[in-house]
């Protein structure tokens, strides 16, 4: 466990920078390797783009990121969702620039060219110069396979990729779990918090599946709570656990009794959620409904960790984007209940303001780490990273290896995906 | 209001302003809380709204949440404000855009540098404060704070602004 890795020799083999239980640290560094994870990683497998509900509408689209690459995301009149390049195929230029809207069409502001919303060239000005042998049919948007699962897309540049259900495999259930939180209404996004970190992003997928941090980065976070809520989330001690799900992904489950949110209804209300209770009460609804919109209000009880760069993190979504080897931008997406209640959705909005972006009481004190590992791998080349915790004592769980919620098992599951899609 | 009044409550409110701009600086956080009005909200939107309490913020406070925020920063145990970014900031371009009867809202730019890590980083906002009259001084009723691109990619702040 302690061997130092041997820094000098260090070539880019996945097997010689990936064991079981350490990562050398070019992971983090190398500008190479970095490039070719772009190649092998973000442009082979699937990369989560959008939640349904960021395009409601027909015409409604939104930028986004496919590893570096911009892409839009599109909802076309019939209702069908495209992910395309955000880059005009006469000479590249972007074709759009507005983070989110609605449109009729996507025209190019250097020369016109104009295309549908499926991407396909509709019309260029002045088209003769081009000959008759010009085809518009080759010239459309280049279009990315885009598969959704529970209001969830995804796009590929591979298209021998498996079906998007079967890359999800074992996290769908968790996935069905997490959509609980719509508390019998669709979930739909409601609004995001957006910041950069000097980190690589790897640092960033294994921290969704690091519980270990809690206790000590978010002390401050935790102090800020009731007592009964600083205990639900003193989770250390409790019966969580990581599983490996297989293709990377992993579970990382805090709070067992927040796992299945329609179960238990008759437990308790928390004190912080009494008020919001008495106020849907009033408001007429029913008691089984009042405590099951509630129940969803304080979000899953788990962090389900897709790769590569995707989170189901508690109550939202937290999506990565690699930017540079030392720079990865991040979104934490709230959600809440499409048609819901007024007051549950803003209470919702509130918890996620009191923890997540730029502001909130926990973010800052994750990036400062974050930050604090990127200056860190600076020095020492030949010292391994270590993830190792719990490899001891792990244990075959429902989908694969699973050990405490305290462990590395989830990081471990990343970095095997890593190491077979680079090895590829 | 005649023009004297008007260029004396400018006056009166940029020096209260720029006092707040110094206790922000200093870190004085008590300080700050003084300045306040109870049912006082400080506000850091993402994108325009009527109603800053329907939509996600950066930040959305009121007393409990502000003196909540302030605890983290003092108590040590949060590491991004332990120690925290170095800040320098000016408020300038003060225009006021109503006074009825105690009530004075006044907008203004801001230029905040923060330090840390020897790194620093530029801020820009457009802010609207909405002033209480006490007679000698004023308390804040509301503070809104539109960072440019607050929309967009940001970072994580261990100040206020
Ligand atoms: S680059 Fe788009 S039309 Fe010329
Ligand atoms: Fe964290």
């Amino acid at each position: 466990m302690n061997q130092l890795i041997d820094a000098k020799n260090i070539t880019l083999d996945p097997d010689k920078l990936v064991s079981h239980d350490k990562i050398a640290t070019s992971m983090y560094s190398s500008l190479e390797l970095f490039e070719q994870e772009q190649e092998k990683i973000f442009r082979k497998t699937w990369v989560w783009v959008a939640h349904a509900s960021e395009v409601p509408d027909k015409g409604s689209f939104k930028l986004s990121k496919v590893g570096r690459e911009p892409v839009i995301v599109v909802r076309d009149r019939k209702g069908n969702i495209h992910v395309m390049v955000n880059r005009c195929r006469h000479r590249a230029a972007t074709v759009c620039e507005i983070h989110k809207g609605k449109t009729s069409s996507f025209q190019c502001p250097y020369h016109g060219w104009g295309y549908g919303l499926d991407g396909s060239l509709r019309a260029l000005p002045y088209p003769e110069q081009y000959g008759d042998d010009f085809d518009k049919s080759q010239h459309g948007l280049l279009k990315l396979r885009t598969e959704s699962y529970q209001g969830m897309i995804f796009a590929t540049f591979n298209d021998d990729i498996e079906p998007l259900e079967d890359f999800l495999g074992a996290a769908r259930k968790w996935i069905d779990l997490f959509m609980k939180q719509g508390g019998g209404f669709p979930v739909k996004t409601l609004g995001e918090h957006q910041f950069s970190v000097p980190m690589n992003w790897k640092v960033q997928l294994e921290n969704t599946t690091d519980a270990y941090h809690f206790p000590i980065v978010h002390k401050s976070f935790l102090q800020s709570l009731d007592e009964e809520a600083e205990k639900t989330f003193t989770f250390l001690d409790g019966e969580g656990f990581v599983e490996d799900l297989g293709n990377g992904h992993s579970v990382m489950v805090m709070i067992p009794e927040l796992v299945d949110l329609d179960a238990d209804l008759d437990r308790k209300i928390p004190e912080r959620f009494e008020a919001l209770a008495q106020e849907l009460r009033d408001e007429g609804y029913p008691e089984d409904q009042v405590r099951r919109i509630v129940r969803a209000v304080g979000g899953s009880g788990f962090n389900l960790n897709l790769f590569p760069n995707a989170a189901c993190s508690m109550a939202f979504f937290r999506i990565l984007t690699p930017v540079a080897v030392d720079r990865t931008d991040i979104r934490h997406i709230a959600i809440g209940m499409e048609g819901g209640p007024e007051a549950a959705n803003r209470l919702r909005l509130r918890l996620h303001e009191h923890f997540q972006g730029p502001m909130g009481f926990g973010s800052p004190d994750d990036a400062e780490v974050w930050e604090r590992i990127q200056r860190g791998v600076d020095g020492g080349a030949e010292l391994p990273i270590l993830v190792n915790r719990g490899i001891e004592k792990e244990f075959q769980g429902d989908a694969g290896p699973r050990g405490h919620v305290s462990d590395e098992t989830g990081m471990r599951a990343a970095y095997a995906m890593w190491k077979r899609m680079m090895q590829e | 209001m005649n023009k004297t009044d008007t260029d004396n409550l400018l006056w009166q409110v940029t020096q209260f302003l720029w006092s707040e701009a110094a206790i922000l600086d200093a870190k004085e956080y008590d300080a700050w809380l003084d300045l306040w009005q109870p049912e006082g909200l400080y506000i850091l939107p993402i994108e325009d709204a009527d109603d800053y309490a329907a939509v996600l913020n950066l930040c959305y406070d009121d007393d409990k949440m502000r003196r909540n925020r302030i605890k983290r920063f003092q108590d040590g145990f949060s590491i991004s404000s332990a120690p925290p970014a170095i800040t320098v900031r000016t408020l300038s371009r003060f225009v006021i855009d109503a006074v009825d009867g105690n009530t004075v809202v006044v907008s203004c730019g801001q230029h905040l540098v923060e330090d840390k890590f020897g790194r620093q980083r530029l801020w820009a906002a457009n802010v609207r404060y909405t002033l209480t009259s006490t007679g000698s001084s004023f308390q804040i009723q509301e503070k809104v704070v539109r960072l440019l691109n607050s929309d967009g990619v940001l970072n994580s702040f261990s100040y206020l602004f």
